[in-house]
């Protein structure tokens, strides 16, 4: 509870601070609220799972970790935005303040106990981010990812809004327990509850961006700046994936065998569009575009399992995943910059990072784990984000899914790889990159983290 | 705790050769390569080869996983615990006349191999195994694109993306495996405990397949080997020793310890198929190593064909078979080590790798072909020489289990005769060409390489007892367990 309150009232004074004509002062803001959150989060970690608002909201270990993941990684992200102060038409008050905001959007999705409020913290973070999109005011792609973004995401909801009448109508009641014991009750329930189930999902899929709706994500991912890029990637996606796997674990284990074929037949279709248009990808935020999707996918193939080790698998690659992505999107941010000093022109292109392992050894390497990382390699935490995936499919004996992932992990090597060849086999043209100081310590600490629980991933799992 | 040494030291001599500057990289990379050959002779005096595994270390690691860090070594990993120690310290001093740009990082790299291939020897755990397996891919990749030929970057990416494909499906099957183990604390991922499993024929199908692609790409076996010839001419050559002399063995060391034992019953089916892909392996490598101009090139193609054969006596699970592999991948390690060195020192003087450019080598340096000689007779297996141990039971093997398939892989002898001999004939003999007009001796240091090389080619063909006696009672339990 003390979270949502918390950033809600700060974020109102974040705002009221760019009334200040010094900017400086806003970044340290925004970071101490963030800390001072995640301090709150995790303050009643050894505290009985509760309901409060009046039985609206739910708090667990489960809701905490999943928060906790979103606010380090908010944390993480706001921390690289140093950069983005300087431009001097920029109005960073409201971005600061839209950030901290959607947060509380993503922690009421990763809460909710009722259908009504699940719909709340979908459309506070959705439309902080239709906003946060269209950021880069005077560019004209930044404008088109916005409207797309909105006018896809709207009816999206619209969809996600029926299931939940449906729903309604079928069961009485928008309460997960409610809807919990229903399916429980009802060995055949009505097919309206089968139809808002389905309508629920497919509007929370859209926002998570599992195919077949995936489309609009790699234009809305390019067009955004790219500090908001990794802020969707991450956020977004984890709030999702809680939520749905909080719907799906919570109210409708009862009902798996209606809803595992559907799921799985979308996380197929998820694994294949994203790893194999990821290939033909020459822009390397595109490629991450198709990457996200590629990975909702196995965060869906473990939702698809529902198995004893799901919860485990899917906070542990949440968090691996939101790492990795931080990294890899700050060395794009500093790489495509000093492009756009060196030739006037902002490349985001695979070659941006040739001889980035002469220029710069650091981000190199920062790139590298990263890039290890999202591909699945031995000893990051990626490697064992899918490991746990991997064992909650076979547990549930789905073997012919994980044959597709497997696959799929594969074509995986081949994309991101070509971001490490590109660093330290390429050569490429300017001097040494400088990184900020504490720009640099982010980009540490993502590092260190991910190969962390590379070796040690048991000091997270079971946790929760 | 000798086994974990053996991990650790490489793993820390490559943590400060990578911190050290680079002009005394190569000293200290040699002197950690030496520590832990030391460590090795030590470990091969204490070893009792009727017992079971020993030096043993067991700490727990990710518990929730039932994964721990257990290691040890037995008849199956001795010998090769032993290749990889006596190798990489020869591989590091055979670098010593040729400036690496980064030496710091391409020393520890090679140090950082050194400690994967320790581990994927010695695991005994199941996943510790995958662990080491992949991680082993990560240091040799580099340091094949980074210090390549011009292609580099696009074949080494090939074998790369090529041979993870592969250990996926073995991730799957050992994932798979893990969950049909039960104990009294859950799960367990320990090798022995998959032995004791007993699946169904048509599962142990599916996980022979795994587990097979996974492996033959590693070694190679045909059709898997296509990124082979191209990796280890493109690789800079300590390179290439490091994937021909130990890393393929890591494919052969694989079925041994995991195919034979968890899925006999899939071999029963498959075993044919697999011996069949080998020896075609071997007919097809040598057949176009007869016909290949650059040196490295051919023996790239002869070791695909060895490696055939050593696959085919494994698959065919008999004594003689299993322990002609043992034994035979210690003598290839050793003879294709050895070749690629001289082929590095031909071509450092040269500048060339073409057997049609070369020529009248003898002439200015008949210590060169003295040591090749050798070399190359242990390669085709001469009697007395140690290829001759390992191929005779590799093929008695083969032939136990299938005449018809025995009689086509001893083609290999005949071929292999061949492409060597033309190899030896067309570089050291015949007239002087313009590129061996000048051809320097040999070095000190490279001496320092060759002759212990020799001595062990020597060694292994007059007594070969002193290793076949350290894997027999090993490989007949395994045999046993297959056999029920």
């Amino acid at each position: 509870m003390l979270p949502i309150i918390l950033l809600s009232i700060l974020g109102l004074l974040v705002l009221f601070l760019g009334f200040q004509k010094s900017k400086n002062i806003l970044l340290p803001a925004t970071l101490l609220v963030l800390v001072l959150t995640l301090i709150a989060n995790f303050a009643n970690w050894n505290d009985a799972p509760s309901l409060y608002f009046k039985g609206m909201l739910f708090e667990n270990k489960l809701t905490m970790a999943f928060s906790g993941i979103v606010l380090i990684s908010a944390l993480l992200i706001s921390a690289l935005t140093r950069g983005f102060i300087d431009d001097e038409a920029a109005q960073p008050a409201e971005y600061y303040a839209i950030m901290l905001f959607s947060l509380v959007g993503a922690i009421i999705m990763i809460g909710y106990e009722n259908l009504l409020m699940l719909f709340v913290g979908v459309e506070i973070l959705s439309v902080s981010m239709y906003v946060l999109t269209g950021s880069d005011k005077r560019n004209l792609r930044s404008n088109e990812a916005a409207l797309k973004y909105l006018l896809m995401g709207s009816f999206a909801t619209g969809i996600m809004l029926f299931g939940m009448a449906l729903l309604y109508g079928a069961t009485g009641s928008f309460s997960l327990a409610a809807l919990k014991s229903y399916v429980l009750t009802n060995p055949s329930p009505s097919v309206m509850m089968y139809v808002g189930l389905l309508m629920l999902l497919i509007g929370m899929l859209f926002k998570v961006s599992a195919a077949p709706f995936h489309f609009w994500t790699p234009d809305v991912y390019d067009g955004a700046p790219t500090v908001f890029t990794a802020f969707m990637s991450t956020i977004v996606k984890t709030a999702g994936f809680a939520a749905i796997y909080r719907l799906l674990s919570g109210s409708f284990s009862g009902a798996y065998t209606f809803w595992w074929s559907t799921l799985a037949g979308i996380t197929v279709l998820t694994l294949l569009a994203g790893n194999i248009t990821a290939v033909y990808q020459n822009s390397f935020k595109r490629m991450m575009a198709y990457s996200s999707i590629s990975h909702a996918g196995y965060l869906l193939l473990s939702l698809t399992a529902l198995s004893s080790q799901s919860q485990d698998a899917i906070v542990f690659y949440s968090l691996a995943y939101s790492l990795a992505t931080i990294s890899a999107f700050g060395v794009l941010m500093i790489v495509s910059k000093e492009t756009g000093v060196r030739s006037n022109e902002v490349s985001e292109s695979f070659n941006a990072f040739n001889g980035l392992g002469k220029k710069n050894p650091l981000l190199a390497f920062v790139l590298t784990v990263s890039m290890l990382s999202l591909a699945g390699i031995p000893l990051t935490a990626g490697f064992w984000g899918k490991f746990f995936v991997f064992s909650s499919v076979v547990e549930r004996g789905l073997t012919w899914i994980l044959i597709v992932a497997v696959l799929m992990s594969a074509v995986g090597i081949y994309y991101y790889f070509r971001a490490v060849i590109a660093a330290y086999m390429r050569e490429g043209e300017g001097n040494a990159i400088k990184v900020p100081q504490f720009y640099r310590l982010v980009l540490i600490v993502t590092t260190i983290i991910t190969l962390f629980f590379g070796l040690l991933p048991d000091l997270l799992k079971g946790l929760v | 705790m000798l086994t974990l040494s053996l991990i650790l030291i490489p793993l820390i001599a490559g943590v400060i050769t990578l911190l050290t500057k680079n002009n005394s990289a190569k000293q200290l990379a040699l002197i950690g390569a030496a520590i832990e050959l030391v460590l090795a002779v030590v470990i091969y005096a204490q070893f009792q080869p009727t017992a079971a595994q020993q030096f043993s270390f067991s700490y727990p690691w990710i518990q929730s996983a039932g994964i721990s860090f257990a290691g040890g070594i037995d008849g199956i990993s001795i010998l090769l615990v032993m290749l990889t120690a006596f190798l990489t310290p020869l591989i590091v001093l055979s670098t010593f006349r040729q400036p690496y740009k980064n030496a710091s990082t391409f020393y520890a790299l090679i140090l950082f191999m050194q400690a994967a291939l320790m581990g994927v020897f010695t695991a005994t755990d199941a996943f510790l195994f995958y662990l080491f397996f992949e991680a082993a891919l990560i240091p040799v990749y580099f340091l094949a694109a980074v210090w390549g030929g011009e292609d580099r970057i696009k074949v080494t990416f090939k074998f790369f993306v090529y041979t993870i494909f592969g250990s996926l499906f073995m991730l799957v099957a050992l994932v798979y495996l893990y969950y049909q183990t039960s104990s009294a604390q859950g799960h367990t991922s320990e090798i022995s405990a998959f032995y004791k499993l007993a699946l169904d024929a048509q599962k142990q199908g599916w996980i022979f397949w795994a587990f097979f692609i996974a492996f033959a790409i590693k070694m190679p076996v045909f059709p898997f080997h296509t990124w082979q010839p191209d990796t280890y001419t493109e690789s800079p050559t300590p390179a290439t020793m490091l994937l021909a002399g130990i890393m393929l063995k890591m494919g052969v060391y694989g079925v041994i310890r995991f195919v034979l034992p968890i899925v006999p019953l899939g071999l029963q089916t498959w075993g044919t198929t697999a011996i069949i892909l080998s020896v075609i392996g071997i007919v097809y490598g040598s057949i176009i190593a007869i016909q290949q101009r650059d040196m490295k090139r051919l023996i790239a193609y002869s070791s695909f064909a060895h490696v055939g054969l050593m696959s085919a006596g494994v698959f065919s699970q008999t004594l003689s078979g299993v322990q002609g592999a043992l034994i035979q991948m210690l003598a290839h390690g050793i003879n294709v080590v050895g070749l690629f060195f001289i082929i590095e020192i031909i071509f450092s003087r040269t500048k060339t790798r073409n057997i049609e450019q070369l020529g009248g080598i003898t002439q200015r340096t008949p210590h060169l072909t003295v040591y090749f000689m050798i070399l190359m007779l242990g390669s085709v297996a001469l009697p007395l020489t140690n290829g001759f141990v390992g191929e005779f039971l590799l093929l008695r093997g083969v032939y136990e289990s299938n005449i018809w398939l025995g009689a086509i892989a001893g083609t290999t002898i005949i071929l292999g005769a061949v492409y060597m001999l033309r190899l030896f004939q067309k570089s050291m003999f015949g007239a002087k060409s313009a590129f061996t007009e000048h051809f320097a001796d040999l070095s000190f240091s490279e001496r320092a390489v060759l002759v212990p090389l020799v001595i062990m080619v020597f060694w292994m063909g007059l007594y070969p007892n002193s290793f076949l006696k350290l894997t027999e009672p090993a490989v007949s339990n395994l045999l046993q367990m297959i056999h029920y």
